[in-house]
């Protein structure tokens, strides 16, 4: 099953006017945050927060609803994350920590919670994990590069930057779009994205993403009894529009496939890089 | 036994009402309504006793050359500690038991902590009489794992200048299982002792392959060198010695702060990597 294991999935947007303002498409994430927030689920989360370097984001525990939204939208760069969880725990003083992350992220904090071998009483303060799509990332030069020599924008000049439809998209404060092929970036991609088996974080509590889902709308598949139920009180509280999710061509069909092709493009890694005699981690 | 992490902490009001509930008077008038009677004889009750340790597996912790801190990990377990002594029968540990010799008698699981000193006679036979007498024998903690800190250890210090090198447990006699960090977690010591308890081999497996040298520089080497660097920052987190930093979703390790205790290797999600079977099962509670 190359989705993992989900109770639920469906196509979500939020009601929110200023969050759909912030968000990167149906503002699930940061409505999500600021729900567990205020309704106690957690007491921070750990956030991508923008820098004084653009599109260079650090992590940031956020504590406050404000903060969440400062650091709404997606950056398609690097960002250790996982690196805030102990300053959550300890300088923070937080018990209940949420997270949100990629597959790499959300699935070394369960490895993480199941040996916690430099992790002190980190394991049971992990509150809420919120997975995001992904099929790869960039590091900070590689988007740098990407956006200035494939989309010709000064990478401080860039608004918004998208994947959608094999496109990445890149809107300027200008108001200007440039679209290039995804293809092109590939030559810029992390390597160590291709040994990664799963698009649709499998190890979060709730994951989201545009992939299925029409524009303004993100796909949410709420995967533990943790997620599902923060999910539905956000849903009875009227935060969330929800719809079934498409189950054709541009639903359900291509997040299946898109899932499966990065399946698909692990299973290669590793038979290359069993041939020329390199460790597979698993 | 349920995990460590799954077990449901209680709020402090839950705390506090139930404090309220057992007061000293509601507590004396039970013992009031209830007076013990004593049907079990002391000798029966001893013989019991021993019937049911024999049942469990018999455990011991013996300490190296270290700083103890591994121990007072384990012991750091608040929650289920009891619980975790109880589930084995605990022959030999120099903090919590009053023992003064390591037993003769064959061990099911054998925890060492510290590292071995090459030229302290003692400890090198203890070690050889530990691993004959043990069916699994545990390296808990970076110094019996990997070393850590005491490798910087040279010798011609005072009291014992003759004292110079001190080596990971795995360098005399066979690791089973090793726990790399300095000191290595609470639960991941309670996890490797029940599993070991239940033969949860699925769980100790990875634990095999970590016993032996570590140093931060096994991130650039093992994951960097070999392609697997995601930059999720996993390792900076688990320094104890906060020896890395992340520069550019990379991690940079400060060789004179790192003490070589091999958290950031075993921490990393790309050292070994759990099966989501696994992770959905233990840890998300997902079937």
């Amino acid at each position: 099953m190359v989705l993992g294991k989900y109770l639920d999935i469906m196509t979500v947007k939020t009601t929110d006017k200023t969050l759909q303002k912030y968000s990167q498409d149906g503002g699930i994430v940061s409505s999500l945050l600021i729900h567990a927030l205020e309704t106690g689920v957690i007491e921070g989360a750990i956030v991508a927060m923008p820098t004084d370097e653009p599109w260079n984001p650090e992590p940031y525990v956020a504590t406050t609803p404000e903060e969440i939204i400062a650091a709404a939208g997606t950056k398609y760069v690097l960002c250790p994350l996982n690196n805030a969880l102990k300053i959550a725990a300890r300088e923070n003083g937080l018990d209940k920590i949420g997270m949100v992350g990629m597959h790499c992220l959300t699935y070394a904090v369960r490895k993480m919670q199941l040996y916690p071998f430099g992790a002190r009483h980190l394991p049971n303060k992990m509150a809420l994990l919120l997975g995001i799509f992904c099929t790869e990332n960039f590091s900070y030069t590689g988007i740098k590069a990407i956006v200035e020599e494939l989309h010709k924008v000064n990478i401080e000049h860039v608004q918004k930057m998208d994947v959608s439809k094999g496109k990445m998209i890149v809107t300027s404060n200008m108001g200007e779009r440039v679209e290039v092929p995804v293809k092109l970036t590939h030559s810029y991609v992390q390597p160590g994205c291709y040994i990664c088996p799963d698009l649709t974080a499998r190890t979060a509590d709730i994951s989201t993403g545009s992939i299925g889902s029409p524009d303004g709308w993100s796909t949410v598949m709420p995967r533990t009894k943790v997620g599902k139920d923060l999910f539905q009180s956000a849903v009875d509280m009227g935060l969330f529009e929800t719809k079934p999710i498409d189950p054709g061509k541009f639903g359900m069909e291509m997040l299946t496939r898109l899932a499966q092709n990065k399946w698909d493009r692990s299973e290669k890694t590793r038979a290359e890089r069993a041939e020329i005699g390199l460790p597979n981690p698993f | 036994m349920s995990p460590f992490w799954k077990k449901e902490k209680k709020s402090d009001a839950e705390n506090i009402a139930e404090m309220q509930t057992a007061s000293p008077a509601a507590a004396e008038e039970k013992t009031d309504a209830a007076q013990p009677e004593i049907t079990v004889k002391p000798a029966e009750a001893e013989a019991e006793v021993k019937e049911m340790a024999a049942a469990k597996p018999k455990v011991l912790t013996a300490v190296m050359s270290g700083c103890t801190g591994c121990l007072i990990s384990l012991v750091d377990n608040y929650d289920i500690l009891l619980d975790l002594l109880d589930a084995i029968d605990y022959r030999y540990e120099t903090t919590l038991a009053d023992v003064r010799q390591i037993p003769d008698d064959q061990m099911d699981i054998a925890i060492v902590h510290g590292s071995i000193c090459l030229q302290d006679k003692r400890q090198v036979d203890d070690i050889r009489k530990i691993r004959q007498n043990s069916t699994f024998l545990v390296a808990m903690g970076g110094c019996a794992s990997s070393g850590c800190v005491t490798r910087y250890s040279v010798g011609g210090q005072a009291a014992t200048p003759s004292h110079e090198s001190f080596v990971p447990v795995a360098n005399l006699v066979k690791v089973d299982f090793a726990l790399p960090g300095c000191p290595t977690g609470p639960e991941v010591i309670a996890n490797t002792i029940l599993a070991a308890v239940g033969a949860d081999l699925e769980y100790l497996k990875p634990l095999a392959e970590l016993a032996g040298f570590a140093c931060g520089c096994d991130l650039l080497t093992k994951i960097i060198g070999n392609g697997l660097c995601i930059g999720c920052g996993t390792c900076a987190m688990s320094c104890p010695t906060r020896a890395i930093d992340m520069d550019y979703g990379r991690p940079h390790v400060n060789q004179e702060l790192c003490i070589k205790c091999g958290a950031c290797y075993a921490q990393c999600p790309r050292s070994f990597e759990p099966t989501f079977e696994m992770i959905e099962k233990r840890v998300m509670g997902v079937e």
